[in-house]
């Protein structure tokens, strides 16, 4: 590593860096590669990319920004962090969109090049941020951050826009200068992305080389940072996201039952990473169908199921609307289907990149006629592995179709993963009917087993031909049926073998460290992050707060009322308008408040904390 | 060359029309065409030489969707329009299965026109068997799209203005690699023309002219007997004559294709039917001697019959199952990147 003679060196315990720039600026790149240097020194973090819809939204202006948010630390850390200690902004644009969020007395680093006539008047700017004094309250660092890495990469002849382009590298190196990084793994990392594009690779390097010596040469900084490895569970970690923990977590469902996976898709932001990923992995074993539309996507998922395979579809909220008919019919075949939302804010096409947890009354009741199924829910973007394995084992146990829930804030958010040993998942059975199961050697497709569920013969088994269909189905032997008292049974036992998954499904495990707290806090899916640190907040403030988190929202755990009267308030933060609170209060008749959101962004703690903090003292002073 | 049911393993003892029929009561309408293509199918299953259990009969809504429930097979009577796109799933995972489609006018050509369409262009290894009676019968007699245009039912009380679709050149459009149009009166052609669709590897679709006699009786009245002079047999490599010989197909000097007199032209000049000429220009042209209007012409048989690459062939061959499930994943769960805690 090289060493700096002349600078102090500052250890801190967590540090929140925003880079924010054009959409076509690389700034999700850089993060991502920041990122991986964090993961790399042991340090705990989490990320929130932010990126517009457009692929390249109108150049400079606020709606084309792009921003990769990194929290790190020496401890454990449940979000990206809320206000960011440094802001690098390439351009006024990025200023503009992003500085309201920064801390004060936080570090600027800026582009200078960038802030022309031209483009602060394109946002708005009547003078210069950078020079008319508006700043003070910050850590300016303006840089011609253009023109040195113009400068650093002239020995390649390449034009002055190529050239200009690696200034995502420049200011990575000088990032990872200040934060007393190593420089080796990132010219490994761009030997290895840019391979094939010599010339590419060679000025990325030359610039990201530049960018550190800048840091190092120049006394623009008086004092770098380092922090220190967070303590952590021995093993080995990787940094993963949450679409790719779900992509793994389906092939380890497929694997620990023994079935071949199938995914059936139609690409939609931000559940297409889940299609790249399993197409990536044919050689698991893997079929991924890109289908014409998100009917057929389930469709085929459907019949792959039908013919033994793990069917799952993977969508975001658009798509589940349009796959609702068929994971009704899904319903009344009880055939086993895992559907994957990956949510987005809506409705209609919403803010397709920014996250929300509005589909949750969909997951539950977006169907016609009395149509239950289960609903589970990923914590974070590595539970989104467990969250599958879990959807898969109760699909296939039960022979129902699974919505599992998780958002675009897991989807592309990472964390450190602590991976898992494949060989000691625990099995799942889809036992397989391979015998005939009725009198006189008949095959009862609808004979229930004891949980409820019914036995699954697959094509290509001798003896077992019979016929299933949307049309209601005669008890046992599921022939046609429209007689009112076998309809009315019918939609029981349905409902009946939902309900009774519970006994499957872990109590709710409250956190309540002084064991006498008044006010609960409850969430389920992406909220665990910010609520944790929340809770860890009010701790620190003397308050005391219980937290419990939901994975399986139907059925909902069997003690969740009692959990729910335990308390004098229950507070549940969703990022839709209550969906959850509702329910909560229809089954339990308990009043619960809703603390809601849905701005697009995860939950802040530091906003939900104060807001916690009141609620106590209210009750406190009641 | 492979067959349509190539991999499907083949019964080790013969099988007898019977076993094909369940225990369902059959619940047309009496005099249905549906019970005709039924009776025709079920005489075809056994010869087709394959067991029993490996076959499956997917179906959509409507009346014909009700199918499956008479055949002693695998059946899935799923969603309407929605059979191409389920029956794709099976066939891709299951290559050891043959794999039917049952549909009808409104089901396929009009709420699930694009998953027909998709499952012809990718050229899916399915056999669809498309009931054409020209109204809809489930839903108890509105127009449609293959309806004639004008035609009076409850949802179009003074005529509707839809141009009614022909299926053929839709497929054809859609570059279907097995087109054929068969008539439920003439089960001996029935027969042979599902034979060969189900032996074709690769999507194959045939268009049945099905009588409704409660709400469109006499739709296919001219065309009821295979003497019929608007009927147009196709048969590959023989010049196209019908009306017992006396008409046949000729070409135009402008390229179209024209009915003429087989007296009026010298011997050479009928055209000759090429089923399988890869260009599917002749198909096409032949498909568009219907008359979707009145029906006074339209052509039977055949129309196409050529091999191109196999969705589900070719997608199996990029899947590979890997020997040891488990310490493939373990790898694959590691990525490229990681590091270690002590």
């Amino acid at each position: 590593m090289r060493q700096s003679a002349v600078t102090d060196v500052q250890s801190l315990d967590r540090v929140v860096i925003r880079f924010a720039g054009d959409s076509g600026d690389g700034m999700q790149l850089t993060g991502d590669r920041f990122t991986s240097d964090t993961a790399s020194l042991g340090n705990d973090f989490a990320t929130l990319p932010n990126f517009p819809a457009e692929i390249r939204a109108p150049q400079g202006t606020v709606a084309g920004v792009s921003s990769f948010q990194l929290h790190f630390a020496d401890s454990d850390i449940k979000t990206p962090g809320d206000a960011p200690d440094v802001l690098v902004a390439m351009n006024p644009a990025a200023l503009k969109a992003n500085l309201a969020d920064l801390k004060r007395g936080g570090v600027i680093i800026a582009d200078a090049h960038e802030f022309t006539k031209r483009n602060l008047a394109k946002v708005g700017y009547a003078s210069d941020p950078l020079t008319d004094g508006s700043l003070t309250d910050y850590q300016l660092h303006a840089l011609d951050l253009t023109g040195l890495t113009v400068a650093s990469v002239e020995q390649f002849h390449l034009g002055r826009k190529e050239a200009s382009r690696a200034k995502n590298m420049f200011s990575l190196g000088l990032l990872t200068w200040l934060y007393t990084r190593p420089v080796e793994h990132t010219l490994e990392f761009l030997d290895h992305k840019f391979g094939t594009k010599p010339e590419i690779r060679d000025s990325n390097k030359a610039a990201f080389l530049a960018g550190h010596a800048f840091g190092e040469t120049t006394e623009t900084f008086a004092v770098r940072f380092e922090v220190a490895a967070a303590p952590a569970q021995p093993g080995t970690y990787r940094q993963i996201t949450g679409n790719k923990a779900l992509a793994l977590g389906l092939i380890a469902g497929s694997v620990t039952s023994g079935l071949p996976l199938f995914l059936g898709a139609y690409p939609i932001t931000p559940a297409s990473d889940v299609l790249h990923e399993l197409s990536k992995a044919k050689d698991q074993g893997v079929t991924t169908f890109q289908a014409e539309d998100e009917i057929a996507a389930v469709g085929a998922a459907l019949g792959a199921s039908y013919a033994g395979h793990l069917g799952v579809t993977s969508t975001s909220g658009p798509g589940m609307a349009l796959k609702s008919e068929t994971i009704s019919l899904a319903v009344m075949l009880e055939q086993p289907l895992v559907i994957c939302d990956i949510q987005r804010a809506g409705p209609a096409t919403g803010m397709p990149t920014k996250t929300e947890q509005a589909d949750l009354l969909q997951a539950m009741f977006g169907r016609h006629g009395e149509a239950p199924l289960p609903v589970i829910a990923a914590q974070s973007p590595a539970d989104c592995f467990d969250a599958a394995i879990e959807a898969v084992r109760i699909a296939l146990t039960y022979r129902t179709p699974v919505i599992l829930l998780t958002d675009g804030y897991l989807a592309n958010g990472a964390e450190p993963w602590l991976l898992p040993d494949i060989a000691s998942l625990p099995a799942i059975d889809p036992h397989f009917a391979t015998q005939p199961n009725g009198p006189e050697g008949t095959y009862l497709p609808y004979l229930r087993d004891e949980r409820g569920a019914r036995p699954w013969a697959i094509p290509g088994t001798p003896g077992l031909e019979h016929r299933i269909g949307g049309i209601e189905k005669a008890d046992k032997t599921g022939n046609v049926s429209y007689a009112p008292d076998n309809h009315e049974f019918m939609v029981a036992a349905r409902q009946a073998k939902i309900d009774g998954i519970v006994a499957d499904v872990p109590d709710l495990v409250v956190d309540d460290p002084t064991g006498d707290a008044d006010v609960l806090v409850l969430g389920w899916g992406s909220t665990w992050g910010p609520i944790s640190a929340a809770a860890r907040r009010v701790r620190d403030a003397g308050r005391r707060v219980a937290t419990t988190h939901l994975r399986h929202l139907n059925p909902l755990p069997a003690n969740t009322g009692e959990v729910l009267r335990r308390y004098r308030r229950v507070i549940v933060p969703e990022m839709n308008l209550g969906q959850m609170a509702m329910i909560l209060r229809a089954r339990y008749l308990v009043d619960v408040q809703s603390y809601s959101r849905v701005r697009g962004l995860p939950i802040s703690p530091a906003e939900l904390a104060p807001h916690l903090i009141d609620v106590i003292d209210a009750e406190e002073a009641r | 060359m492979s067959t349509g049911l190539s991999g499907v393993p083949l019964a080790i003892t013969p099988l007898n029309r019977k076993e094909f029929v369940s225990d369902q009561e059959v619940r047309w309408c009496p005099g249905c065409g549906d019970y005709a293509v039924l009776a025709a199918f079920q005489s075809l299953m056994p010869q087709l030489g394959v067991k029993r259990e490996n076959t499956v009969v997917v179906s959509g809504i409507g009346c014909s969707s009700r199918f499956p429930y008479y055949l002693d097979t695998y059946g899935l009577h799923s969603i309407h329009g929605r059979a191409p796109a389920i029956a794709t799933g099976v066939a891709l995972t299951r290559p050891d299965l043959a794999v039917w489609v049952v549909t009808g006018d409104g089901d396929a050509l009009s709420i699930g026109g694009n998953h027909l369409i998709h499952a012809l262009r990718r050229n899916v290894n399915i056999t669809i068997m498309l009931f054409n009676n020209r109204i809809y019968g489930l839903t108890k007699g509105q127009f449609s799209p293959t309806s004639e245009t004008g035609k009076v039912t409850k949802s179009s009380p003074v005529g509707s203005v839809d141009h009614p679709f022909n299926p053929l050149t839709l497929a054809l459009g859609a570059e279907a690699s097995f087109v054929a149009r068969a008539l439920d009166s003439d089960r001996k052609q029935l027969t042979e023309v599902l034979t060969a669709a189900i032996n074709h590897r690769g999507a194959s679709i045939v268009e049945i002219y099905q009588n409704c006699p409660i709400f469109n009786d006499g739709a296919f009245e001219g065309l009821k007997t295979p003497e019929s002079s608007a009927i147009i047999p196709l048969v590959h490599g023989e010049p196209i004559t019908f009306a017992g010989g006396e008409l046949g197909v000729v070409r135009k000097p402008d390229g179209s294709l024209g009915v003429s007199a087989v007296s009026d032209v010298e011997p050479g000049a009928l055209v000759v039917h090429d089923a399988h000429a890869h260009d599917a220009t002749l198909a096409f042209q032949l498909s568009q001697l219907t008359d979707t209007q009145g029906l006074s012409l339209s052509p039977v048989g055949i129309l196409r019959d050529v091999a191109r690459p196999v969705f589900d062939d070719e997608a199996r061959n990029q899947v590979h199952m890997p020997a040891d499930r488990v310490a493939s994943l373990q790898r694959l769960v590691a990525g490229p990147d990681t590091w270690t805690v002590l």
